[in-house]
């Protein structure tokens, strides 16, 4: 499947990008996550992240579909 | 109201939007790009938000506040983009028929925009680095 990712703050930094699109046969954002930790070298380990899937937040077990947007949310700071 | 601005916070023209015949009480918070934080001196502070979620989550938080405490309206901005010592950072005023509801209002608001909307803070430092903050949640 195709998914659509955002990155965003030290994942961004870390990834050297803002966005990609990935082929992946990962059917869970805790599976994506894996891949792309180990693709890009992510320091966060998944307990420090949010996921986001199609701008809403969700788990990390939910099924994912073709051209999904996923987003992996670093601890947030703002204020 | 909630939203994410890219340009610097017009918070004069949110205050007066604040305002209704009923609104004993206006209460406004600023937040500023201050020169220091843990022990090392700032020279600026650079935001970045995932504005889709930021806008859903921001408007979720303003709707919590709104049924929590009898308030007449509330505002909240957040900028993104790049800020100088002194610059807004975040703006959050609540107009209600009584002070208490207004400061309860307005600290819950500000409280939970920091801790749940996808936010976050670059520091830059006199020194010359820079980094990303990504507090513990705990």
């Amino acid at each position: 499947m195709k998914y659509r990712l955002l990155y965003f703050a030290s994942l961004c930094d870390e990834a050297g990008r803002s966005e990609e699109s990935v082929a992946s046969d990962a059917a869970d954002p805790r599976a994506l996550y894996a891949e792309l930790a180990a693709r890009h070298g992510f320091t966060f380990t998944p307990d420090r992240l949010r996921v986001a899937v199609n701008g809403a937040f969700t788990d990390w077990n939910q099924r994912l579909a073709d051209n999904d947007e996923v987003v992996f949310l670093p601890p947030v700071s703002g204020g | 109201m909630f939203s994410i601005s890219a340009t610097p916070i017009d918070f004069e023209r949110l205050r007066r939007e604040l305002e209704t015949a009923g609104a004993g009480a206006v209460v406004c918070f600023e937040g500023r790009v201050r020169d220091h934080n843990d022990g090392r001196a700032v020279d600026g502070l650079s935001y970045q938000a995932y504005v889709e979620l930021a806008q859903v989550e921001g408007m979720r938080i303003v709707a919590e506040a709104q049924e929590r405490f009898a308030v007449e309206r509330i505002v909240c901005v957040h900028r993104v983009g790049d800020l100088a010592l002194g610059d807004v950072a975040v703006w959050a005023g609540v107009s209600a028929a009584h002070r208490a509801a207004a400061f309860d209002a307005c600290r819950y608001v500000i409280d939970q925009v920091k801790a749940r909307v996808p936010i976050w803070k670059r520091e830059h430092y006199v020194e010359g680095a820079s980094e990303w903050l990504h507090p513990n949640a705990t």
